[in-house]
């Protein structure tokens, strides 16, 4: 099976080129943004009417980097060096299904082109990536080290403060970040088909018929 | 009694980033088996080079370092006092060093203690013994394969599994199916049959201290095992729910006596991040293995 290379921003026919079981690599800007993320979004930019002076420089700066960009299900543990730079230390995925209630809203608001992150998503994201052209890429859970590896470089942090270290912002630069689709823009998700065939699979092997 | 809270530190750091030999083999067989340029082996590939990485930087293998588990085998008169304040101690000390992520929230206001410490974290287990060494085994779990363990009450009727070594199977491999890939696949499959609910969870999970090609003593459950690690890898799953021809990579199973009332089949799950170590102190040395 072919392994697709990924540069953001990404456009629309590449990401129309992917189906579930591909496997790619990612280079370019990812955004980190798991529960406290979602929830400030919604509540900040897309539900009110509009958008308070203070928060506007981060929602420009979002619309910028998310248009063909990527979100990342993850909370990083993070150190930091003595010029005060800051590093990825262990940087797995964290389970998306959390966020199903937000996700859809975000990839049209913001034309993001991907969601990295572990179990997958639901009938709304799925939808989303069909309609918009975005894709749910599946890292491989617990491989900590290794994504960590794949950040080359922290080059922002927003709202760390206010959200701490796990849930904040943390716009990172990645090399061949390892990732399979497994929800794409044609409205098939892995998880489904998956989950239908093994459950044929088991109905055969404790004699039961569906 | 003798500080030992640095070879603790020690216990700690190489269960946290050190992958057992015998999970790190299984681990590479399955990569072999698989399908070659698949998903799954792509899966196991990455997973491969994550355990090396983390043990040539001495860093957590998963960033989710789990639920400390102790079982503390002593010889008469030692105190568990003190080999409780010691251990407590060394979580503490491995959690500042980054061998261990902060873990342990208090459930109702949502604080996390920042330590792994608490009223009931980590979680002790104490046996006096007959040897006249002491063991610590120490087993690191994981909260997104903890989610999906399940308990059956059998007779199951959905599963027509009886109480028998049949329906033992079939909750098993319905366990498998329901789990996917959620934690993490490929996993090692911890059994009891018995128990109540609360002794044969405990049970269940005693079965990842086990080295992963041991075979049971009871033939007809070594039988039951080899069954459904094969059968459980026909469900197609695969590593990480990708698909593919490792979903399990050993079941294990024991039983404890039941009431006449009941019969419970616990399923427990453990990660591919199966962490666990071992320490020993004799004759004032020790030995982690
Ligand atoms: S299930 Fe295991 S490998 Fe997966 S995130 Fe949790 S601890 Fe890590």
């Amino acid at each position: 099976m072919p392994t697709f290379d990924l540069h953001v921003p990404i456009n629309e026919a590449d990401i129309r080129a992917l189906h579930i079981g591909d496997q790619v690599r990612l280079y370019g800007t990812v955004i980190t943004a798991r529960d406290a993320a979602h929830k400030y979004i919604m509540d900040t930019f897309i539900h009110p009417p509009a958008i308070p002076e203070s928060e506007r420089g981060l929602y420009e700066e979002l619309k910028r980097l998310w248009r063909g960009g990527i979100i990342y299900h993850c909370g990083p543990v993070v150190s930091r060096d003595a010029e005060g730079r800051w590093h990825f230390v262990a940087a797995g995925p964290t389970t998306s299904i959390r966020e199903e209630p937000y996700e859809a809203d975000v990839i049209a608001h913001f034309g993001v082109r991907g969601v990295i992150g572990k179990g997958g998503m639901g009938p709304k994201t799925l939808a989303a990536c069909q309609q918009h052209g975005a894709v749910y890429l599946h890292a491989v859970g617990g491989a900590a080290t290794l994504i960590a590896s794949a950040v080359k470089e922290v080059l922002a942090v927003f709202k760390k403060e206010e959200f701490g270290v796990p849930e904040a912002f943390w716009v990172v630069r990645v090399e061949a970040f390892p990732a399979v689709v497994t929800m794409d823009a044609h409205g098939q998700s892995l998880h489904e088909t998956m989950l239908a065939a093994s459950a044929q699979r088991l109905a055969k092997l404790i004699g039961r018929h569906s | 009694m003798e500080n030992l809270i640095p070879h603790f530190v020690e216990l700690i750091r190489r269960a946290a980033t050190d992958l057992p030999a015998d999970v790190e083999a299984a681990l590479r067989r399955a990569h072999d088996q698989e399908e070659p340029g698949s998903a799954g082996q792509g899966a196991l590939a990455v997973i491969l080079e994550n355990v090396r990485m983390s043990r040539a930087s001495s860093t957590p293998i998963c960033q989710d370092t789990g639920t400390p588990i102790f079982y503390v085998y002593y010889p008469a008169g030692w105190s568990t006092l003190a080999l409780k304040k010691q251990i407590r101690e060394a979580v503490a000390e491995a959690t500042a060093k980054a061998y261990l992520r902060p873990n342990s929230v208090e459930t109702l206001s949502g604080r996390n203690t920042g330590n792994n410490l608490g009223d009931d974290f980590p979680y002790f287990h104490f046996e006096e013994w007959e040897e006249d060494y002491l063991k610590v085994d120490l087993m690191l779990k994981g909260g997104g394969c903890e989610n999906v363990g399940a308990q059956y009450s059998l007779p199951d009727t959905r599963l027509d599994a009886d109480r028998d070594l049949e329906g033992v199977r079939r909750a098993v491999l319905d366990a498998v199916h329901q789990a996917q890939g959620l934690g993490c696949a490929p996993a090692v499959i911890g059994v009891a049959v018995g128990g109540d609910r609360a002794s044969s969870y405990i049970k269940s999970k005693e079965q990842f201290y086990r080295p992963l090609d041991d075979i049971n003593p009871d033939p007809r459950l070594a039988a039951l095992e080899k069954r459904l690690t094969e059968e459980a890898n026909m469900l197609g799953i695969g590593p990480m729910g990708f698909g593919g021809k490792t979903t399990v990579l050993s079941v294990k199973i024991d039983s404890l006596e039941r009431l006449p009332a009941s019969y419970f089949v616990t399923a427990s799950y453990m990660c591919w991040a199966d962490r666990r170590r071992t320490l020993i102190y004799r004759d004032g040395a020790v030995t982690i293995e």
